[in-house]
């Protein structure tokens, strides 16, 4: 684990309840900036609960309680004096499955810019075409950007999605499998797209795909029910990892 | 099993088809069979307009007949039409001559001082099937309702300015809150708040009219005159607030289904990029679901103008032309509900009522097609993208 990094997101004994069911065990781990960071292990294996701790999506949930501290650039997020929707603009966000608003392509790009301001029509379209090129969709649908986004095939929805993430301009982007749903071709499009991202953004990723986090990320972590297993470099993971039930997991022998 | 499923459908469809087309018929004596109509009016003592210049054809004034001394005489004359079941020399033929003293110089053929009106009605009366037809046309496009009077009036145009006053101080009342409601209960209320209100809203729904509109009779009414110190105690603003009553819980109701069935994750996308719930609300949830929402403001527009107690109650029920929210107003609905009881069977009066059941029938019917064929897609458009 180098430490000589500087850490953008950092969690001490981070633990997490649903209800009375503890999904996340005093978790302790830095996440690198500017590097990708990628979360593996079996379903269920409270990867995606800690994911959506970082920026909070959990508080959507009825009864759900934490413990310990999720520091993101020095600050507790979890701090009462916290404002949930300023913390959210610097976390940007995309999902396993790809939810367009049903909205034009033009709009769903320009939603999160012209919630607090009215930024002039030129900016918005600069804003727009950026956005767009940087996600690799720009030629695909340069034509019909005021035309629905739900027309867009499952891997243009996806790489919209990014884009749209990546238009309010965040320092962090939290990926919950976002291949899951994608042919190989859309999905090597993403990862494309994940690495030429991250010389920008601290990128935190989970997948189910070990190839996936073996290929795109920087730093890999793996989680077995509810509990950091493991936390290193991705090469030193997947080629010498220090934990049994890492190696088990990474080679096959179950999950 | 499924054949029976299949029976029952098909004879609902069909009962509505057959209601509709007893309505039709009903009202279609107005129109099509304007002989029949008028004899049957002449039996059925109905003091229908087109007799009188029928008494007072100058023809027969020139060639005497046995009837003649009857279309003469002022005093026997107009019980004659006005009540023909009653004895002559009863007290009523009196108060009927005596309240009409300008007939017979108006009408007399002596002098052939005949307005130009009455001679209109006499050329068409050889020809009686366009003498109906027109005569009813003229008579619905009038612009008042008396249909007991003694020369009766079917004007319909304060009837529908009355409906479209409530109907549209209603909506505006309704819509918002009831999309507001559905809206906080959707996405703000706590969940055991939620589990309150929605049936305690959608219960509302299923409230005897009658209470709502005896409720604004006693309490709205004098509310409003408090406020606004308006000369009529029931007017269209009270008769208004009433049919909001009745419209909210369905507005709130469709609407609350239509943006509950929004995914979820629709919400969480929109708020991970920064929005805040009342943002997301507002410019994601509620666009995403707007053709039920929109749905939901027309079925309440449907019960607004088709609302029959409410409107009788707490309108004033006084057909009057005016365009003021703050007067008496009374809708098409009230109109057949309060008339409906007392109306001489097959009389004309009864034509136009049933006349105005499809008026009402035909508007909803082409409210909802024009939406589903015109406003729906350009609503989805708009809010949606092409």
């Amino acid at each position: 684990m180098a430490k000589d990094l500087p850490l953008k997101i950092e969690a001490h004994d981070f633990s997490f309840y649903y209800g009375a069911k503890q999904a996340l065990h005093s978790i302790t781990l830095g996440i690198p900036e500017r590097r990708v960071t990628a979360f593996i292990g079996p379903s269920g294996c409270g990867k995606s609960t800690f994911l959506r701790s970082i920026n909070r999506m959990n508080d959507l949930i009825d009864g759900t309680k934490t413990d310990g501290h999720m520091v993101v650039d020095g600050v507790d997020v979890y701090s009462k004096d916290i404002d949930v929707v300023t913390l959210r603009r610097r976390i940007g966000m995309v999902f396993q499955k790809s939810i367009p608003f049903p909205k034009s392509i033009y709009e769903n790009i320009t939603y999160g810019l012209t919630l607090n301001e009215r930024p002039s029509k030129s900016d918005l379209d600069s804003i727009v075409e950026s956005c767009l090129r940087r996600s690799a969709l720009w030629d695909e649908v340069k034509d019909r950007l005021h035309h629905s986004a739900l027309g867009l095939s499952g891997g243009q929805q996806q790489r919209l999605c990014i884009a749209r993430a990546v238009a309010i301009n965040p320092d962090i982007l939290l990926m919950d499998e976002p291949c899951s749903a994608l042919d190989p071709i859309s999905t090597g499009k993403v990862e494309e797209l994940i690495t030429e991202l991250k010389d920008t953004y601290t990128i935190v990723l989970v997948t189910h795909n070990m190839q996936q986090a073996a290929r795109v990320s920087d730093f890999t972590g793996f989680f077995l029910m509810g509990s950091l297993i493991e936390f290193d470099r991705t090469r030193s993971i997947f080629t010498s990892p220090s934990k049994k039930e890492t190696e088990d997991y990474i080679t096959g022998r179950f999950g | 099993m499924e054949w029976s499923i299949r029976l029952v459908a098909s004879a609902s469809i069909i009962v509505i088809f057959l209601i509709l087309l007893f309505v039709m018929r009903e009202a279609a004596t107005l129109f099509v069979s304007a002989s029949t109509t008028a004899t049957e009016s002449t039996s059925s003592s109905a003091p229908s307009g087109d007799l009188v210049p029928e008494s007072y054809d100058p023809g027969a004034a020139d060639a005497p007949s046995s009837s003649e001394p009857e279309v003469y005489n002022p005093d026997a004359e107009e019980p004659a039409t006005a009540e023909p079941a009653g004895e002559p020399g009863a007290p009523g033929q009196f108060i009927y001559a005596s309240k009409n003293p300008k007939y017979p110089e108006i009408y007399n053929p002596d002098t052939g001082l005949l307005p130009a009106d009455i001679d209109d009605v006499e050329s068409e009366a050889e020809t009686p099937d366009t003498l109906a037809r027109q005569n009813v046309l003229t008579k619905l496009a009038g612009d008042s309702w008396q249909p007991v009077g003694e020369v009766p009036k079917f004007g319909l145009a304060p009837l529908l300015i009355g409906t479209a006053k409530t109907t549209i101080i209603a909506i505006l009342i309704g819509a918002p809150l009831g999309i507001l409601a559905a809206l906080y209960v959707a996405f703000f209320a706590k969940r055991r708040v939620r589990e309150f209100v929605k049936p305690a809203i959608e219960l509302l729904a299923g409230f005897p009219s009658v209470v709502i509109g005896f409720f604004c009779l006693v309490t709205v009414a004098s509310f409003i005159q408090d406020l606004t110190g308006v000369q009529y105690r029931l007017n269209a603003v009270v008769g208004g607030i009433g049919l909001s009553l009745a419209v909210i819980p369905i507005v709130f109701s469709i609407a609350e289904d239509a943006l509950s069935a929004v995914p979820k994750t629709l919400r969480e996308a929109s708020l991970a990029l920064g929005s805040t719930e009342w943002q997301t609300a507002y410019r994601v949830m509620l666009p995403a679901a707007a053709p039920g929402v929109f749905a939901a403001v027309l079925l309440g527009i449907g019960r607004a103008f088709g609302e029959t107690m409410i409107a009788i109650m707490a309108t004033g029920n006084a057909p009057l032309s005016s365009l003021s929210p703050l007067e008496p107003a009374r809708t098409v609905a009230a109109t057949i509900g309060s008339e409906m009881g007392e109306v001489v069977w097959g009389s004309e009066h009864y034509g136009v009522l049933f006349f105005m059941g499809v008026i009402l029938f035909v508007f909803s019917f082409s409210l909802n097609a024009v939406t589903e064929l015109y406003v729906k897609k350009r609503l989805i458009k708009k809010f949606q993208g092409q």
